[in-house]
């Protein structure tokens, strides 16, 4: 479903992101580590179409979106770093806004409403202001946004990130059960969800996919050490 | 392409809702009715000339009005997407960045057209004292909506550059009053004074892009294609800069 080749991004003389090539099939939930500042997020925003890269190409369920964005930004949804929101809405217009653009009207697009408020637990602040929403809740709601049309692809970046540890589990069980019809891309900095929810892992620092394998897999890549953590801090550690 | 007018349309309505949700559009537009009736009657002298025109008490004082408040409204357009991140949203749906520019140009352009339309008190009060000729007073309104469109286009343009609100809006009246100064009569003709003949085509020649050389042939009962056209192009240019300079944010 996604497929990712060469990608490279430079911002002035600082190349972000290196030569990354990685594809994701439906039913894999591909997890992305890294240290701040790798290029994680660059990444995902040249896959989701925001960022135009310096060269390299991206394909999602067979169109190229450098070509032909808007047929292959319909198949994704994206869950931004920090959530982003318009603050003078509340949350059912700003779903509905999504859902508007995403070309759904009338009862398709209240009936996708109703699901993701269901989905993601945000009935009960259904009419409430977004400025209003404590750090989970707005979290929610932009993850209820880039689910909203049921998309092939969900790219997100950071999704637990200012969650309590009970929604913490429930958007990694939400992510896993979606895995299995979806190809699902999500950077985290949380170790153990990497076990809990992803099939695959990568490892990307300093722009480049330094590691890529199963969870297990990847466990084994450094001899000496078993856990994942371990791993990640002897393949990204800093050099001198 | 299909998918143009109902994509416009939502970004539209997300816009303008966000306006009235907010104080933004209310504040603006009360401060733009004290502002063009207090002209109107305090400088404009409007009920002692014994005039049932209102080019010159009413419609005069608008460009100086749009130069401060037009980028009041604009302002808010890119910068707050920016500062919000909402820009990532915006444009990693399947929505085409003209799209998004056309329907939150629209936004504003319509709290304008609601604002314009609440000065029509000042219209039956002359009807009510006099006898004018209606034909200047509706090209008056034609060139005075203009003139705030192209305040508007180029409020978006420096909208598109900036996440702060407080910097676009300096930029957006300096530039604003400048597209005013260069072909405000008293200057230019203050100009053509000073230099050499040879000047004068110069001169002439850069009054004629300002908005006011266009705006004072509309308001004296005048419409022309030409000057139509010169604010076609002003708020075209405006918008195709805004398109440029969000892609710029995003290679």
């Amino acid at each position: 479903m996604i497929n990712v080749q060469n990608l490279r991004k430079e911002f002035g003389s600082k190349v972000a992101v290196n030569g990354v090539t990685f594809s994701v099939e439906k039913g894999q939930v591909l997890g992305c580590l890294g240290p701040n500042g790798a290029g994680k997020s660059t990444t995902m925003r040249m896959i989701t179409g925001y960022f135009r890269p310096t060269s390299g190409s991206i394909s999602i369920g067979g169109v190229d979106m450098l070509s032909d964005p808007e047929t292959a930004k319909r198949s994704i949804g994206y869950l931004p770093e920090n959530a982003p929101l318009y603050s003078d809405m509340t949350v059912a217009s700003f779903l509905g806004f999504c859902a508007e653009l995403r070309g759904l009207t009338g009862a398709a697009k209240s009936k996708a409403i109703d699901r993701v408020l269901e989905l993601c637990f945000l009935e009960s602040v259904r009419n409430q202001s977004v400025d209003t929403l404590s750090k989970g809740y707005k979290h929610r709601t932009c993850f209820a946004q880039s689910i909203i049309h049921d998309p092939d692809v969900l790219i997100l970046d950071e999704p637990t990130d200012g969650l309590d540890p009970n929604q913490k589990h429930e958007v990694r069980g939400l992510i896993k059960r979606m895995g299995e019809n979806k190809a699902i891309i999500f950077s985290t900095h949380i170790l153990e969800e990497v076990e809990a929810a992803c099939s695959r892992a990568i490892i990307i620092d300093r722009g480049k996919v330094v590691a890529d394998g199963t969870p297990d897999e990847l466990k084994k890549l450094v001899p000496g050490v078993n856990t994942l953590d371990a791993v990640f801090r002897a393949i990204t550690k800093t050099e001198g | 392409m299909t998918k143009a007018i109902p994509n416009i349309k939502a970004v539209f309505k997300r816009e303008f809702f966000a306006y009235f949700n907010s104080p933004v559009a209310y504040v603006i537009v009360v401060i733009f009715l004290l502002a063009t009736m207090g002209f109107a009657f305090l400088f404009g002298d409007f009920l002692r000339t014994n005039n049932a025109y209102l080019t010159q008490s009413f419609f005069f004082w608008h460009p100086w009005i749009y130069i401060v408040i037009a980028p009041a409204v604009g302002m808010r357009l890119w910068s707050e997407e920016q500062r919000l991140g909402t820009l990532e949203l915006l444009l990693t749906m399947p929505v085409s960045p003209w799209h998004a520019i056309i329907g939150k140009y629209l936004a504003a352009a319509v709290v304008w057209f609601v604002a314009l339309c609440l000065t029509g008190t000042i219209v039956g009060t002359v009807f009510y004292l006099g006898n004018p000729d209606p034909g200047p007073i509706i090209t008056g309104y034609i060139a005075s909506y203009c003139y705030a469109l192209a305040c508007l286009a180029v409020t978006s343009a420096a909208s598109a550059f900036t996440r702060n609100q407080v910097v676009c809006f300096i930029v957006s009246v300096a530039l604003c009053l400048l597209l005013t100064l260069i072909g405000y009569p008293p200057v230019v003709d203050s100009i053509l004074k000073s230099l050499p003949t040879w000047g004068e085509g110069l001169v002439k020649a850069i009054a004629y892009t300002s908005f006011m050389d266009h705006f004072y042939d509309m308001t004296k009962g005048i419409i022309s294609i030409r000057d139509l056209v010169y604010f076609a192009s002003v708020i075209a240019i405006g918008l195709i800069i805004t398109d440029q300079a969000i892609r710029s944010k995003r290679a």
